[in-house]
């Protein structure tokens, strides 16, 4: 019970903060939900209604921690065409059918939706929306209010718009193109002045607060009428009562429809879409570092949507740009979304009448930064960078979204992501044979880290697999991904497998990609598709970001990086360890300045023609400058099965019962070894993890897996190894003495 | 446990480029159990064959080898099967085949319907050589059937006549046993706990059937449990693949009806993607 006691306080503490939080998100919520409600052309206080009602649900129900719910951008392009093609009340019966799809999807489970669709598609659709939102209100915030067929033909009028701007007869249009221009420079510039009293009130406030008292002045001051035209100020804000008394009646005449259906699906599709990515995104920014419960979360939005639909509200998702605005303002938990939801209701009834004051080339700016967001050319530089598949990718999404429509715009993202992945890899039987093939195994090692395994290939088709194994870690883990069994991993994984090792560092654990050091790729980035070579190239261009790790590795550590193969490799052979295998080359060298510390990576293989086995494995050398006898050391048991061979026997130390029971020690000069092994070496290897460690007179191989090592494991590696030489020089100082 | 599970060992000897190191393989094998080689040609019997296959045969006639050859016209599969019937065999011996310039190997139409109606356990072969190549490490399959007690202790018996060094028993724990989906953290701490509970629940069944076999066959084997998070019988093949191990020992499916096909599950999985060399205990 004491616990509950303590939540409840720790609840009580925190509530003055969030108040606060949702207090500061309110005042950018209040501008943005009439400014997208107009921008999808509904009436204006219908954004504010989504908020509310969203806010409320939402935070009572919802399944996360920190977001905050309302109208969102992306929904914009989808309300318009809905409220075009149903009209307005048969729009707000789709937004309730959405709803309760998203319920359904809920309880389904099917949070896990937004993962089949490849990550350059999206962002290529949420460009097009970007774009619709710019398109449209670029031209009100200027003064000039059109209406045309197609999203592109409000884009190509851009440019006469602003040279009609410095033209116009009438003095009132003027004044709102000034205002709208003034507007879009405070949203632009407001994040680069850094002046703290400035920052108490969010950009959007500021263009309320100003045009409301700009209205004051002429009103009050200047005793004039407000200098800009009519029409464009916001018209048709209801005082509290009337909201109650006119809520629209949702028209579901339609239902039998195709068109309404299609409406549905895509209303359902962007709200998921935006929630879900906004979700994780928020996720990551969670000062407590909390698990958001998706499924919940959908649940309790398509509640809230089915609920705002009927009260004459939109679609509630949850919005990123909100949201970030409540962590950084102290927001702790839901409560700050309730007391948003809870400040919009006491901004409506207090202030009903001076929203009217704000002109709507101001609010319109606002959108037509959101919209420049969305759409930035930023984005295209870094997709390109990429790589050039990716951009067609994005482009094929963004204008199949702005020329027909969104769910065709995603449809053909999938379509073409899907015929790149076929061509770049030129096998059409390696995705047809394993697309439904339990690919990933997990399971934790000794010594405690997850591994986990892919195999054939991973891209959007089935990520979901990785996804649902990952998910099940907790993120102060250590996890290690192999991808040296897949053929062909794609940008969409690779963003993901990002993002996860983001979550993971931030929460305590390490989350290592290995494996991926064979596979090609045409870009630098590290988030671009990768195929395995069936014959590696001598040496790749594009270093992996386990190697650009490496590197980083070993400036920290005053080391050389050396990535490409070398084949220079007889003073390994010397080891009796390879004296069974063959080695093909090492890679990825690190060494210490005076070449005594040598890491690797080492392709090496066991058997030849058709039992060849290709191993790879990280290991180290350590040249000892003393003398030492021929020796190998390992975890009692193991060693058999490097060594079959006959004549070997377990050298015990006397004195060092627990030593002798856990290590497995061979040589040939029994009498050397046990004079070498002094108590320190002893009490060295009992108080370490196991190595397998092998002297062949002048170096030392020491090396636990055989896989390559993820970076933690190199670190483990090369400390054990300067300690591990320490003991052994110290040996060789106090021998003479003896 | 049989003092000698495998008494009589059986090979399709077709007349192809892979015949003489299939032969030497199952020669080896018969001479490690202490087994009759029993070589079945499905086709004619003749003097030429006779003779080829003596050939073949003899470095290991001279080490005691037994062999018995059986000619069988026909159908390949019933053939193979009939004769497998009629002289009492344990254990056939199959090859697979490889995916051409891929490093994928799977079991071809003829040995995948062979293993399924197999009266006897099947070996099947990724790579057969001439030379002996050493079996150190044998995974098998910890599932929690009634067969799982025997085929452990037949991969004991494999493991300790082939001298191999290292077992590893695999617990596949399967998505459905965990129940809960690791939502947030609440459901998250209650997948772990689970996960755990659930570690040392099949830790205890696999050490309790360990202990049922004979310490004689334990003797010089390192014996290892891993439990695995992954599809039930396609996962254990990931497994072997990922610890590079000799041979995999598995149970037989108990049925092969056409649903099974469809929807492939637990041998199945395996036949279409070898991971090793596989063992299939009847």
């Amino acid at each position: 019970m004491s616990a509950k006691k303590n939540n409840i306080g720790d609840f009580m503490k925190s509530l003055p903060k969030n108040i606060f939080s949702g207090f500061v998100v309110s005042l950018i919520a209040l501008p943005l939900g009439l400014g997208l409600a107009m921008a999808s052309d509904a009436p204006p206080i219908s954004g504010i209604i989504t908020a509310v009602i969203g806010g409320i649900t939402v935070s009572i129900l919802g399944g996360s921690n920190v977001t905050i719910t309302g109208p969102g951008n992306g929904l914009v392009g989808v309300l318009l065409v809905s409220i075009t093609t149903l009209g307005i009340e048969g729009a707000y019966a789709a937004i309730i059918c959405s709803g309760a799809v998203l319920l359904i999807l809920g309880f389904l489970r099917l949070g896990k939706l937004a993962d089949f669709f490849p990550s350059s598609a999206i962002q290529g659709m949420l460009a097009a929306i970007g774009l619709i939102i710019l398109g449209k209100q670029f031209h009100i915030m200027l003064g000039n209010k059109i209406t045309r067929e197609g999203n592109i033909d409000y884009l190509l009028e851009i440019p006469r718009t602003i040279i009609n701007a410095f033209n116009y007869e009438n003095a009132g249009f003027t004044y709102a193109a000034i205002f709208g221009v003034l507007s879009l420079a405070i949203m632009v510039f407001y994040s680069k002045i850094r002046n703290k009293y400035l920052q108490l009130v969010p950009a959007p406030m500021w263009i309320v607060l100003l045009s409301i008292g700009f209205s004051y002045y002429y009103e009050l001051v200047a005793k004039a009428p407000n200098p800009i035209a009519p029409e464009y100020m916001i018209s048709g804000i209801p005082a509290l009562g009337e909201i109650v008394s006119d809520i629209p009646t949702p028209n579901f005449t339609g239902i039998s429809s195709m068109a309404f259906w299609g409406n549905v699906l895509a209303l359902t599709l962007i709200a998921s879409i935006e929630s879900l990515l906004s979700i994780k995104a928020v996720d990551k920014l969670d000062p407590e570092k909390r698990r958001s419960n998706i499924n919940r979360d959908l649940k309790a939005l398509g509640l809230a949507t089915v609920g705002s639909g009927f009260v004459g509200g939109m679609n509630v998702v949850t919005v990123i740009a909100r949201s970030s605005v409540n962590v950084n303002n102290g927001g702790t938990n839901r409560s700050a979304n309730f007391f948003h939801a809870t400040f919009l209701v006491l901004f409506i009834a207090l202030f009903s009448t001076q929203l009217t004051r704000i002109p709507l080339p101001a609010l319109m700016a606002i959108l037509v930064y959101t919209g420049y967001k969305l759409a930035n050319p930023a984005m295209i530089r870094k997709i390109f960078s990429i790589g050039k598949e990716q951009l067609i990718i994005f482009f094929a999404t963004l204008l199949t979204t702005l020329f027909v429509g969104l769910i065709t715009g995603i449809v053909i993202g999938v379509i073409t992501t899907l015929v790149i992945h076929l061509i770049v890899n030129k096998n059409i039987g390696l995705f047809l044979r394993n697309v439904l093939k339990p690919n990933v195994l997990m399971y934790q090692e000794t010594e405690g880290n997850y591994y986990v395994s892919v195999k054939h290939f991973c891209t959007f088709l089935n990520y979901y697999r990785l996804k649902e194994k990952i998910d099940d870690l907790p993120e102060d883990q250590d996890v290690v991904v192999d991808f040296s069994m897949c053929a062909f991993v794609d940008h969409t994984v690779m963003e993901n497998v990002h993002d996860y090792q983001e979550l993971f560092a931030k929460r305590g654990g390490h989350f290592d990609v290995i494996g991926l050091d064979m596979h090609d790729t045409d870009s630098a980035h590290p988030f671009a598709l990768r195929r395995l070579l069936p014959i590696p190239k001598v040496i790749s261009k594009n270093l992996t970001r386990r190697q650009h790790l490496l590197e980083e590795l070993s400036k920290d550590y005053h080391l050389e990086y050396i990535p490409q193969k070398n084949k220079d490799i007889r003073a390994l052979e010397s080891f009796v360890y390879f004296k069974t295998k063959q080695i093909q080359d090492i890679y990825n060298e690190l060494y210490t300045d005076e070449h005594t510390l040598h890491a690797f990576d080492i392709h090496y293989s066991e058997g030849e023609f058709i039992a060849k086995e290709n191993v790879r494995a990280t290991m180290l050398t350590i040249d000892i400058a003393c003398p030492m006898p021929s020796f190998t050391i390992d975890k009692e048991g193991f060693l058999e099965k490097f060594y079959g061979l006959a004549g070997y026997r377990d050298i015990n130390i006397s004195g060092h019962s627990d030593f002798s029971k856990r290590f497995y020690l061979l040589g040939e000069d029994e009498q050397a070894i046990r004079d070498f092994f002094t108590d320190d070496l002893v009490h060295f290897f009992e108080s370490n993890p196991y190595y397998h460690i092998e002297s062949n007179g002048t170096q030392l191989l020491i090396f636990n897996k055989e896989r390559t090592a993820s970076i933690k494991e190199i670190k483990a590696l090369l400390d054990y190894g300067k300690r591990l030489q320490q003991v052994i020089c110290d040996i060789d100082v106090n021998q003479p003495s003896q | 446990m049989q003092e000698r599970p495998f008494q009589v060992i059986g090979i399709g000897a077709a007349f192809s480029p892979t015949l003489k190191a299939n032969l030497y393989e199952s020669s080896r094998l018969s001479l490690a159990f202490d087994a009759t080689l029993v070589l079945i040609h499905v086709g004619e019997d003749s003097v030429e064959k006779r003779n080829q296959l003596d050939e073949i045969l003899a470095p290991f006639k001279k080490e005691g080898l037994g062999y018995a050859y059986v000619f069988q016209p026909g159908n390949p599969v019933e053939s193979i099967l009939e004769a497998a019937q009629k002289h009492q065999i344990d254990l056939l011996i199959l090859g697979a085949l490889q995916r051409e310039n891929i490093v994928n190997y799977y079991v071809g139409s003829i040995a995948r319907k062979i293993t399924r109606k197999a009266p006897c356990s099947v070996l099947l072969l990724i790579k057969p050589s001439i030379e002996r190549v050493p079996c150190d490490h044998i995974v098998v399959n910890g599932l929690e059937a009634e067969k799982t007690k025997q085929t452990i202790g037949a991969a004991f018996h494999v493991a300790h006549r082939l001298k191999a060094g290292r077992l590893t028993i695999v617990e596949e724990i399967r998505q459905q046993e965990i129940a809960i989906k690791a939502q947030d953290d609440k459901s998250l701490r209650q997948v772990t706990l689970k996960k755990e509970k659930l570690k040392r629940r099949e830790d205890m069944r696999v050490q309790q059937m360990i202990e049922a076999v004979p310490q004689a066959i334990k003797e010089g084997i390192t014996i290892e449990t891993q439990p695995i998070f992954g599809r039930r019988g396609y996962s254990i093949g990931h497994y072997a693949e990922v610890v590079r191990a000799d041979l995999l020992v598995m149970n037989a499916s108990k049925s092969g009806s056409f649903w099974d096909r469809l929807f492939p599950h637990d041998i199945e999985h395996i036949l279409t993607e070898l991971p090793t060399d596989v063992l299939i205990i009847q």
